[in-house]
């Protein structure tokens, strides 16, 4: 079974896993600057996944979203990522997570549950990638816990576009890629929404001193 | 010149424009002289498309039918009114010190880009592009809610960025999923994302890629939508936000997200077994409803209050399409374009009567018809309009929705009754002692714009009273393309 598996979807198995690890990593880690390296570093994953499947598949437009990938999520989120902590003087910053051990249970449930519903869909997938599709649904369900437990906007955000890695890896497995104006869209997107949110985090940080989103916890029906 | 690439350039122009000369006297003019050139454009497409029948553009990635052209007369007309109605209430911001030159300067550049983006979501005939442009309209009203910078403004801003972010992520899943499912019929080719070509291949789709895609589409541009359990993001936003704001996001945005789910219907139905999605809209519907109904009794603010009123009316247009068939279809167009007229032109009324009184407690505002009877009755008629009193427009698209689940649907007539009963009661009562009652609040220093107002309640009043031929034949039309 294993030997009819060609070498390049097993690496791009391979990279998948890694991107699922640092999700559960991500899910654990209560430092801001170890946090936005890891985000990074599925961003490089996720880049050399496509980059394995555009070189064995030959088709041109997944290394267009490869490079698209390294130049947004590898090199520029991250960069903005990082100068925010800095700017805002989050550095040191240490988040209290609420039980990390409950957290990761829960993190395994959902991978769980990702994989039985992914299961019909990437049979009938014939991309070398298809067995990737469950993962990517079990990252998108990792970040969307992620943003759930976090008290810090910063690291909700990072949830947010891990999220978005997430989607990518599931374009990428099921489809080789959605069409080339989609993912141009999509990455001016995810670039303006991290610029707005940059001014966002200062305009909340004057107003409340913080970052803490327990503050924003007023408008609600009483 | 094409009327379609005017449309669509002048509001980003303008937008541009706006940004780069910064706030100066004419500012306010050019926001309303822009808005009222797109609102021409979009005239001057309605009546080719209407002459002629459905055309492309830009090579097949835009699509104009039927269906969305009357969705970009509504938007265009909105866009105009509110433009019109932010000149006098941004006026007065000003003058009172809420908001300073560099915002007002975010404001007016914002909107146009809005526009831009509510038109782009329109005619696109690329899926993929339709979630771009739905994304990029959150990303131009974030900044928008949170004007004010109070920190209630910053909560609701972030609320909707988050939740609205996580909502679209979801809707994105979903596309990825409809194109893996027409890729297998079309190839890899670009166009397997185009609307046109999918609607073509609909019946050879995979049902079981479809089903689950269509569920995230539903989730996901539902929360847009504002239907439960995802609706969380909608009062706050529309309460904290500006008034122009909330009335664009309620007359316009809420619209453009349904019209998203709208053409997701149209492929999911042709692939899956009756009423499959269907039955998931119907489910929304009713929850939405019935939920927004009984929060609205516990509301003090008065913009919370019209928005959790847009979360009922959305929940039941929702139900009206998800009923299908023409004439829950017709009456569910029909019934978008009331909600969106009515709800504006509270809106307009509801912001300039919180001026008057500085308040948004509903306690506080007392005797609207004593200051000013035109905004008094402004509000007073467009709550009555938006409660279904007849003889507004809203009256003959609730009745048409009412008797048609009662043919088709006997069991959600009490559901139905009960929470159109509910709304009424806990709106109506608020409004009445608002509109009438003592007051000691002062004249404002500007002319409030009231033309917008009636301008709107004259339409939806004539809608209820006459629908002329030629729109009846079009809402018809647009009724059977939605199967």
């Amino acid at each position: 079974m294993t030997a009819s598996i060609p070498l390049s979807a097993q690496l791009i198995n391979l990279f998948a896993a890694v991107i699922l690890l640092l999700a559960f990593a991500m899910l654990a880690q209560r430092r801001m600057h170890s946090l936005v390296n890891l985000f990074a570093l599925q961003g490089l994953a996720l880049c050399l996944a496509t980059l394995v499947a555009a070189v064995s598949t030959g088709q041109v437009h997944l290394y267009f979203s490869a490079g698209l990938t390294l130049l947004l999520k590898v090199l520029a989120l991250p960069w903005i990522l990082y100068r925010l902590v800095r700017q805002l003087n989050i550095k040191g910053d240490v988040e209290a997570l609420i039980n990390i051990p409950t957290i990761m249970l829960v993190g395994i449930g959902l991978v769980m549950v990702a994989f039985n519903v992914a299961l019909p869909i990437s049979e009938l997938s014939h991309t070398i990638t298809r067995g990737t599709l469950g993962i990517a649904l079990a990252v998108v369900m990792l970040a969307f816990l992620m943003m759930i437990t976090r008290q810090k906007a910063i690291s909700q955000v990072v949830g947010f576009l891990s999220m978005e890695n997430g989607l990518f890896l599931a374009a990428t497995s099921a489809t080789y890629g959605m069409p080339m104006v989609v993912e141009l869209g999509i990455a001016l997107d995810v670039l303006v929404g991290m610029i707005i949110l940059g001014v966002f985090f200062f305009q909340i940080r004057d107003q409340f001193d913080s970052l803490d989103i327990r503050h924003m916890e007023k408008l609600k029906d009483s | 010149m094409d009327f379609f690439i005017l449309m669509l350039s002048i509001p980003l122009v303008s937008g541009a424009l706006l940004t780069i000369v910064g706030e100066r006297d004419w500012a306010p003019n050019l926001n309303v002289i822009a808005s009222l050139g797109t609102f021409l454009a979009a005239v001057g497409l309605t009546g080719e498309i209407v002459a002629n029948g459905p055309r492309f553009a830009v090579g097949e990635q835009f699509f104009i039918d039927s269906l969305n052209v009357f969705f970009v007369a509504l938007t265009a007309f909105v866009g105009l009114t509110t433009s019109i109605f932010s000149g006098p209430y941004m006026r007065i911001e000003r003058d009172r010190g809420r908001l300073t030159k560099p915002r007002l300067r975010l404001y007016k550049s914002m909107y146009q880009l809005f526009m831009f983006t509510m038109l782009a979501a329109l005619t696109t005939n690329n899926l993929g592009i339709l979630w771009v442009a739905m994304e990029a309209a959150t990303l131009t009203t974030v900044l928008l809610v949170s004007l004010y910078r109070s920190p209630a403004s910053l909560e609701a801003a972030w609320k909707y960025f988050i939740l609205c972010g996580v909502g679209i992520a979801q809707a994105l899943f979903g596309t990825v999923l409809l194109y893996f499912a027409a890729e297998r019929v079309l190839g890899a080719a670009g166009n397997a994302l185009l609307w046109t070509h999918l609607v073509d291949v609909k019946s050879q789709l995979e049902p079981t890629i479809m089903a689950l895609s269509f569920i995230f589409l539903l989730v996901g541009y539902g929360t847009k939508v504002g239907l439960a359990p995802l609706h969380n993001w909608l009062p706050d936003a529309h309460a904290e936000g500006p008034t122009p704001v909330s009335a664009v996001l309620s007359g316009l945005l809420l619209n453009v997200a349904l019209y998203a789910i709208l053409r997701c219907k149209v492929l999911a139905d042709g692939a899956l077994p009756e009423g499959y999605a269907g039955n998931l809209m119907i489910g929304f519907g009713l929850f939405t409803l019935l939920l927004a109904a009984f929060f609205l009794s516990r509301q003090k603010d008065v913009k919370r209050m019209f928005a959790y009123s847009s979360i009922e009316h959305m929940g039941l247009i929702t139900f009206a399409f998800g009923m299908g068939g023409p004439i829950a279809n017709f009456a569910g167009l029909l019934h978008m374009t009331m909600h969106s007229l009515t709800k504006s032109a509270i809106f307009f009324a509801v912001g300039h009567a919180t001026q008057k009184t500085e308040t948004q407690l509903m306690e506080h505002i007392r005797g609207l018809m004593k200051i000013n009877p035109l905004i008094g009755w402004g509000l007073m008629l467009g709550t009555l309009a938006i409660l279904g009193m007849p003889p507004f427009g809203v009256f003959a698209s609730e009745f048409m929705i009412l008797t048609h689940a009662m043919k088709h649907f006997p069991w959600t007539t009490p559901i139905l009754l009960l929470a159109l009963g509910v709304a009424f009661a806990s709106i109506f009562s608020k409004v009445q002692p608002m509109v009438f009652g003592e007051t000691e609040a002062k004249r404002l220093p500007h002319a409030p714009a009231i033309t917008p107002v009636f301008l709107h309640l004259g339409i939806v009043l004539m809608l209820g009273l006459y629908i002329p031929p030629y729109l009846t034949r079009w809402f018809h039309e647009a009724a059977r393309m939605l199967g």
